[in-house]
């Protein structure tokens, strides 16, 4: 006998301190393990900062370079992704909708976004040369392709039923689409713009290794040649924050624009 | 058996308004073309409430689709108002197993959704009044503002019913629409659709395995055969309308469900022999 009310599987509380303390915990496991780490000799201490100096040395480079880093970081993965979902999501949808458009495009796009942007970089200098426009080559590429795949399969998996009920009640062909589609496809756009920052995010290193000054992934490579492991540290941890920062604006509007979703989670 | 029907408020009268004119389906499978509706011919006339029933699979859905506009004959003709059905409109609304209620807008706005189509434009000046009424009716008025996935079956089988009368069609086209619902959920829904049927008269066809349900709110039964759908019988229901649940205990009610019972069963047993004719003796 089903029980009427809802079991959630997330722990769930409504003390503040505990709700807190639920949001602080992977994290605070995740610092202590490092430490541990440190700790056991598992890996030479001296190739592994700790915590602290790294939280200190990011306060030193927010003084100086880290803003910078960040709005250029930030700026080039946020225009990828744009242009990359604004193309993705057309394109996504002609491949889902119409099945020769799918014949037509789909083994040229499973062929393409197998390529991993770092062994493309060299023909995008050529073609590119080595300005923002290259960055935003790469950012694109790597946005384009992940967005895709999820407009594909979310516009697939649209019931047929929705079409059916509109033209008994007198849609026409344009009216399914905007009153129909459109509205089906948000939630499958939102998750494509999701996956696109995440890949965008991982790419943002590889793009920056095209002679950017200035940007997170331009910082790490340069610590990387002096060895400099705290400042890599550094870039990682912002690259990771605004990536989840991000992520977590993205998911908060999902969950106003898609309130209608049947979910379990 | 003696027919004594009192007119609906739009009467039923001798008028044909959908005529299968011996028509025929043959599906594409890959073993070949499948016949799946042979030669039925069939009039519907105007105010007639019309249940088909048959075995699974046997193609009532498919007569259905035909005048739904989703299907079209492979050889005859399926007429409404003496021209050939093209695609699906407005004028037939169709309630379908599934529902099909629209996961992404609220009550409300499911039922105002066909008035806000260039196709119903002629309702739309009345768009708040028709979606009031409707509400109202179905009982859904508490739940105007949310979202069906916090309703049950039989509350979104209530909405799809709704949503298709806001458009004011003058057909209703019904495959097993209460099939899914509990007998509790089922009788209150025959109920509320007769009371619907009797002010706002439509022509009504439903597909419906249930022999009771096809007594007790039709004016006419269609038994059709295993598959391919021919028209086996035509039956005559002698209840008056508005229909009240003690039929169910007349005399004749009985004698009814029994005839069809007998009819549907041989049916079922010959699809049965046509599935597996080694087995069946």
């Amino acid at each position: 006998m089903v029980d009427s009310t809802i079991v959630t599987l997330q722990p769930q509380s409504h003390h503040p301190l505990a709700r807190a303390a639920l949001i602080a915990a992977p994290w605070l496991a995740l610092v202590s393990i490092w430490y541990a780490i440190r700790a056991s000799g598992l890996v030479n201490p001296s190739l592994v900062p700790a915590p602290h100096a790294v939280l200190a040395k990011f306060f030193e480079l927010a003084r100086d370079r880290l803003p910078l880093d960040v709005w250029m970081s930030t700026r080039r993965v946020f225009v990828g992704v744009f242009l990359g979902v604004l193309v993705a999501v057309p394109v996504g949808f002609a491949i889902g909708w119409y099945r020769s458009v799918r014949g037509f495009l789909d083994p040229l796009i499973n062929f393409f976004r197998a390529l991993p942007p770092i062994a493309l970089i060299p023909l995008v200098i050529v073609y590119f040369g080595i300005g923002e426009a290259a960055k935003t080559a790469i950012l694109f590429y790597a946005s384009f392709f992940s967005g895709v795949i999820v407009m594909v399969e979310g516009i697939g998996q649209i019931s047929p039923i929705y079409v059916r009920v509109a033209r008994t009640l007198g849609a026409s062909d344009a009216e399914i689409f905007a009153k129909v589609i459109v509205p089906l496809a948000v939630p499958h756009i939102l998750t494509a713009v999701r996956v696109a920052l995440g890949v965008a995010w991982a790419t943002l290193v590889a793009s920056e290794l095209i002679a950017a000054q200035q940007g997170l992934g331009a910082l790490i490579q340069n610590a990387s040649s002096f060895f400099q492991l705290d400042i890599i540290y550094v870039g990682i941890v912002c690259i990771g924050l605004i990536a989840l920062a991000m992520d977590l604006l993205l998911r908060a509007a999902t969950r106003r624009l898609v309130a209608w979703q049947d979910r379990i989670a | 058996m003696q027919i004594d029907t009192m007119p609906l408020v739009a009467p039923m009268n001798d008028v044909v308004r959908i005529r299968f004119d011996d028509v025929g389906v043959d599906f594409p499978t890959a073993n070949g073309p499948m016949r799946v509706v042979d030669g039925v011919s069939l009039d519907v006339r105007q105010g007639e409430f019309v249940s088909i029933i048959g075995p699974s699979g046997c193609g009532k859905t498919t007569l259905m689709n035909m005048v739904g506009g989703f299907v079209k004959p492979s050889r005859g003709v399926v007429l409404l108002d003496n021209s050939p059905i093209t695609g699906p409109g407005p004028d037939r609304g169709v309630i379908f197993q599934e529902y099909g209620v629209f996961p992404w807008l609220t009550v409300r706005g499911n039922i105002e959704f066909g008035l806000g189509l260039r196709a119903n434009a002629a309702h739309a000046v009345r768009r708040d009044e028709i979606v009031d009424r409707y509400l109202a009716l179905m009982g859904l008025a508490d739940f105007a503002a949310h979202y069906p996935k916090h309703l049950s079956g039989g509350m979104r089988q209530r909405l799809a019913l709704a949503r298709a009368y806001a458009v004011q069609p003058e057909f209703l086209l019904m495959d097993e629409p209460f099939g899914a619902l509990d007998a509790q959920t089922r009788t209150a829904m025959q109920d509320l659709l007769l009371q619907v049927l009797s002010t706002e008269g439509k022509t009504v066809l439903l597909i419906t395995h249930s022999v009771d349900e096809a007594i007790y709110l039709s004016s006419r039964i269609v038994v059709v055969t295993a598959r391919p759908a021919r028209v086996r019988t035509v039956i005559d229901v002698p209840f008056a309308y508005p229909r009240r649940e003690s039929i169910h205990e007349d005399r004749r009610f009985a004698e009814l469900r029994a005839q069809l019972r007998a009819l549907v069963m041989q049916e079922y047993e010959a699809q049965a022999r046509q599935a597996a004719p080694a087995i069946a003796r």
